[in-house]
């Protein structure tokens, strides 16, 4: 009776949950950059470069999903380089700018693209719709699961520390001797890399790319999976993900007006929990004051009414 | 071919220049890059529609209405996503992330209450006359929209040199704090600023909605894109140079489609934003003192 539930849950939801795994990589690939303190929206054009290499590869040459895999995650990764290495001397809102007009070029160029010397490439506005499905949930729980560790990794290592300082301060950090522009830019090609893969999973999971798909509101998706989750630790984008992309689920009676509680959630988790969900300092707050009556509201702190 | 381009180049220009003004306003005042702005565009557009088809107005009240409507969204826009930002002293990408929200709350509020299919101005809202001199056809929408829009910009440019809360917004995009110590009320310029700014994007909203004859909840993010390359090739913060890009590169698009390709069209714009963001980040216009954060 009961394993015939689960069975049903999991037929209804299996589908969300795959979604949730390519979500919370894609949310991992952005909290790579945002750790280091870059605001970058690139994200979604590296997932559109890797889904149409590793689509086109596994179409016409019949490759195996790993191949495909590998091969989206390398062009990405080599685009990524070549892109951050001029782009990331900006920083605050011209990076996030430049960015935004990366992903647009990424669009309009998969978008026109289509018939090159008189042979389809990328299908145009129809996009790519003939891929096989070969992207099974393991694939992406195992994926993930490599994610994860390679971050625990990082956390433990120099390199963590290195992109903690930087975050923090990167004039201070260069001066204790950390190279921010090296550092940055691994974080950079770090993030190409994950989304490209996550595009190629994705359209083996979807069957079809399409330029459209990975537009600004690509990259704005992308984005909030982070902001809410949290971005301090890799925890953050995943729980962000899981909730982004389960709550429309939820929420179908809402019809239309469904995509509001993503701008009212970005809004509200920017304002109230600037740190995001996954804020260990903010519920270790919350676990000690539990019981103890409500202690009186801290002075105001250099709250200076700062235009 | 060339004259005709000019013209179109003209025009199209005079409506991105428009909605560039107000865009790089609030950055130049508030250091925020309002995403939102292309939302309250949309907005407008629908303001002007509404009165237009459901108050039988005339053009005229109905641009003064669609301006009234965006600009009022401006301040509640101001009020939700940016003052509580402002209030906690949070950096400066968090009202980028704002204002990302506060536009996907807005365009699809518009999906909701007017679906998702293009409407249009009604065809009789202004008379389909058109000019030829020579080789060269103006149709009388364009003629307005580049007239009316010139208007708006220099009364603009004039209410920021002469008038009282012009000078202290400036002294505001100068610094927040000194203005305050000299006893201008910030909080009223913010939101004048956001008034002025929201209400120009709602003009240009009409007029590329009456120009295109196409008005649809998803008409504010192309524009909203190609004003992000217009403001940063001006100068972020820049109103006069806002102009002048905005004239540019209409011009780089409308001459690059007619001798070169139309396949790449929209791409011209973000090739030029990345190219500017490298060589020039402080735009045409800029001084050499560069605002990176």
């Amino acid at each position: 009776m009961l394993t015939q539930f689960l069975t049903d849950i999991w037929l209804v939801y299996r589908s969300v949950f795959e979604f949730a795994l390519i979500g919370s990589a894609l949310g991992l690939s952005i909290y790579i950059t945002l750790r280091t303190g870059l605001l970058s929206l690139a994200s979604a054009g590296f997932m559109s470069i890797g889904a149409y290499v590793g689509a086109l590869l596994t179409i016409h040459l019949h490759t195996p999903l790993l191949v495909s895999v590998l091969a989206g995650a390398l062009a990405a990764g080599v685009i990524g380089l070549l892109l951050g290495l001029p782009v990331l001397r900006l920083s605050g809102v011209y990076l996030a700018i430049a960015t935004i007009g990366f992903g647009e070029v990424v669009r309009v160029f998969m978008l026109n693209i289509d018939n090159l010397a008189g042979r389809t490439i990328t299908g145009g506005a129809l996009g790519l719709n003939n891929i096989p499905r070969k992207t099974e949930t393991w694939h992406l729980v195992l994926f993930v699961g490599l994610l994860i560790y390679l971050f625990v990794r990082i956390d433990r290592s120099r390199t963590g520390r290195a992109f903690d300082a930087i975050r923090q301060d990167h004039h201070v950090a260069a001066s204790m001797g950390i190279n921010v522009v090296q550092y940055r830019n691994l974080a950079f090609v770090l993030s190409a890399l994950i989304a490209g893969a996550a595009g190629v999973f994705s359209a083996h999971l979807t069957y079809f790319v399409s330029p459209n798909e990975y537009g600004f509101n690509g990259a704005v998706r992308i984005l909030t999976f982070a902001i809410l989750g949290g971005y301090l630790i890799w925890l953050g984008p995943i729980v962000g993900a899981f909730i982004l992309t389960f709550l429309p689920e939820l929420l179908r009676f809402l019809g239309p007006y469904r995509p509001i509680v993503n701008g009212v959630v970005l809004i509200l988790a920017i304002i109230y929990l600037p740190r995001g969900l996954v804020d260990p300092t903010f519920w270790r707050k919350v676990w000690r004051q539990r019981g103890k009556p409500p202690s009186p509201p801290p002075l105001e702190t250099s709250s200076e009414a700062a235009p | 071919m060339f004259w005709q381009q000019l013209v179109n180049a003209l025009w199209l220009g005079s409506v991105y220049a428009l909605f560039a003004l107000g865009y790089t306003l609030v950055f130049g005042v508030l250091d925020i890059l309002n995403l939102a702005h292309g939302a309250v565009f949309m907005w407008g557009a629908f303001f002007g529609l509404l009165a237009v088809t459901k108050l039988n107005m005339p053009i005229w009240a109905a641009l003064l209405v669609a301006m009234l409507g965006a600009g009022i969204l401006g301040i509640v826009l101001d009020r939700v996503a940016f003052r509580p930002l402002r209030k906690r002293n949070a950096p400066q990408l968090a009202a980028i992330i704002s204002s990302i929200g506060a536009s996907t709350i807005l365009v699809s509020l518009a999906q909701g209450a007017f679906g998702a299919q293009v409407s249009r101005f009604p065809f009789d809202t202004l008379p389909a006359q058109v000019f030829t001199a020579g080789p060269v056809r103006v149709t009388l929408v364009q003629v307005i929209v580049f007239a009316v829009s010139l208007v708006l910009m220099a009364a603009l440019l004039l209410f920021m040199r002469r008038s009282r809360s012009g000078k202290a917004m400036r002294a505001v995009a100068y610094s927040g704090r000194i203005s305050s110590l000299l006893g201008i009320d910030v909080d009223r310029i913010i939101v004048t600023t956001f008034f002025v700014s929201s209400a120009l994007a709602g003009a240009s909203g009409v007029f590329l909605g009456l120009a295109f004859s196409a008005i649809s909840p998803f008409m504010g993010a192309p524009i909203e894109l190609k004003g992000l390359a217009v403001i940063i090739l001006g100068g972020l913060g820049n109103v006069p140079g806002a102009i002048l890009a905005g004239f540019l590169l209409a011009a780089t698009e409308v001459f690059g489609v007619a001798y070169v390709s139309s396949d790449f069209r929209d791409a011209i714009a973000f090739t030029v934003l990345i190219l500017v963001l490298l060589i020039r980040p402080s735009g045409i216009l800029g001084t050499a003192v560069e605002r990176r954060a």
